[in-house]
């Protein structure tokens, strides 16, 4: 299972690699990562829907995750990736933005890679 | 007559040898004398008298003065308890003005410190785990493993270390903000302030309004290492810049503009002797009328209760205390440049 993760904070790659290093060196997870809005846009274009899912955060500079997941939701329709949106506020207004734009999941800062784990298992 | 002049004629008239005629010309004489004698005793009486009126006059004029000069001091200690009234006023609005930043920036710290701290917790998680499998690879003798395994621990504890380390620095700025300038030179990365708060401005400015959206891009000049200046005051400045940058950007995004892009540049160029820091915004614009009056104390472009007026004023007395310089260019409906230069090293004069 390919997962697209897209946050403007580099680090995440390290997070993430370390946190599912069992299920990436197993072959069970193979993660990519974009820092913008962007560049996830980028790779949607140059790759399909290789991904199954998509794990952004909210908050980025440039095209936002909300933006981001309204674009993805728009162009690639077949199939339509999974999008799960992470922000750091939690708050009613990007919960339900996120929501009306088609979100399949929210989860928030900080992350818990338990229930993410879990998560991701049911996909 | 006078006494002595009788006395003298009454001698002479005893003299019996004189002639009638010397008798008739000393007595003519004598009289004369008299006559001299009463001009100069009422000239000196004259004179007497209007010594005595000058006096008088001098007297009353000095008592004048007197009363004038006290005058004078009153109107002069008022004077002196006025600009003392108006510097505590000042004090207390510079002061306001940086709470009012301060607390446009609130939610905008909360999230950059929320950001590193969940990286040392996840980190330090993941460490944990790591050393568990440590020792089982370490009983188990399989050295390679251990290897592979001791490297990500050290890696993991050096980015436990860098956020712990961006947690601080992001405390750290904003209680300098918010204490009272020190006016002390110290030696600081320039590079890492702009990039600190260009992102702590853009959480704040997102914490408001969470349909603002803006491309960030910086060019940091990578041989600019530091700059020894107020920290504090030139963050305050580079504060004030973004986020008036954000602020155009949101106005022009209200007019709803096909294919607008929001756009803020940060610029660093180190330039020998003094640095340079621009910021660029393809925001709202200002109009000439406008750009002449930015840097007077009070002056707002903002609805009334929403800016103080005194963020580029304030600003234009921080460059002006380090001997640089600002410069403005703009235009409206295109955007807005503000640059300011700096001597690098401000214990150097």
């Amino acid at each position: 299972m390919k997962v697209l993760v897209v946050d403007d904070e580099r680090d995440v790659q390290v997070l993430f690699e370390q946190r599912f290093r069992k299920e990436i060196r197993n072959g069970d997870i193979q993660f990519v990562f974009a820092f913008s809005g962007e560049e996830a846009l980028g790779y949607l274009k140059d790759h399909g829907q290789e991904a199954v899912l998509i794990l952004s955060d909210i908050n980025m500079p440039g095209i936002s995750g909300l933006e981001l997941l309204r674009q993805i939701k728009q162009k690639f329709s077949a199939p339509p990736p999974v999008v799960m949106m992470i922000t750091a506020y939690g708050d009613e207004d990007n919960y339900r933005t996120a929501m009306n734009l088609g979100a399949d999941d929210f989860l928030t800062k900080p992350l818990d890679f338990a229930i993410l784990k879990d998560k991701l298992k049911q996909i | 007559m006078n006494a002595n002049l009788t006395s003298l004629l009454n001698k002479f008239q005893q003299l019996n040898e004189l002639a009638p005629a010397h008798q008739e010309e000393i007595l003519l004489l004598l009289k004369k004398l008299q006559k001299d004698i009463e001009i100069l005793e009422f000239k000196l009486d004259r004179t007497e008298k209007v010594k005595q009126t000058t006096a008088v006059l001098l007297e009353e004029t000095i008592e004048e003065l007197q009363q004038k000069s006290k005058a004078v001091e009153e109107v002069n200690q008022a004077l002196r308890n006025s600009l003392n009234d108006l510097k505590n006023t000042q004090n207390q609005l510079i002061q306001s003005e940086k709470m009012a930043a301060l607390g446009e920036l609130t939610a905008g710290i909360a999230h950059e410190i929320q950001n590193p701290l969940n990286f040392v917790n996840n980190f330090s998680e993941i460490n944990q785990e790591l050393v568990t499998e440590l020792i089982e690879e370490v009983d188990r003798q399989n050295w390679e493993e251990v290897r592979l395994l001791v490297k990500d621990l050290f890696e993991n504890e050096e980015k436990i270390m860098h956020h712990g380390k961006r947690a601080e620095n992001i405390v750290k700025s904003m209680l300098q903000h918010s204490r009272k300038s020190n006016g002390v030179a110290e030696i600081f990365d320039l590079n890492q302030l702009v990039d600190e708060y260009f992102r702590l401005a853009y959480h704040g400015m997102r914490a408001k309004d969470k349909s603002f959206q803006v491309k960030m891009t910086t060019k940091l000049d990578d041989g600019l290492t530091t700059v020894i200046a107020v920290r504090q005051d030139i963050g305050r400045v580079v504060l004030n810049l973004i986020t008036n940058a954000f602020h155009a950007i949101a106005e022009r995004i209200r007019l709803n503009e096909e294919g607008y892009d929001p756009h803020v540049l940060v610029t660093t160029k180190d330039q020998g002797d003094q640095v340079m820091v621009e910021v660029t915004d393809n925001g709202s614009g200002m109009s000439e009328q406008t750009k002449d009056k930015i840097f007077q104390p009070f002056y707002t472009t903002k609805p009334a209760g929403q800016g103080t007026g005194l963020g580029l004023s304030i600003s234009h007395d921080i460059i002006k205390a380090h001997g640089g310089k600002f410069e403005v260019q703009s235009a409206v409906g295109q955007g807005t440049t503000f640059s300011f230069i700096i001597p690098k090293n401000q214990n150097k004069s």
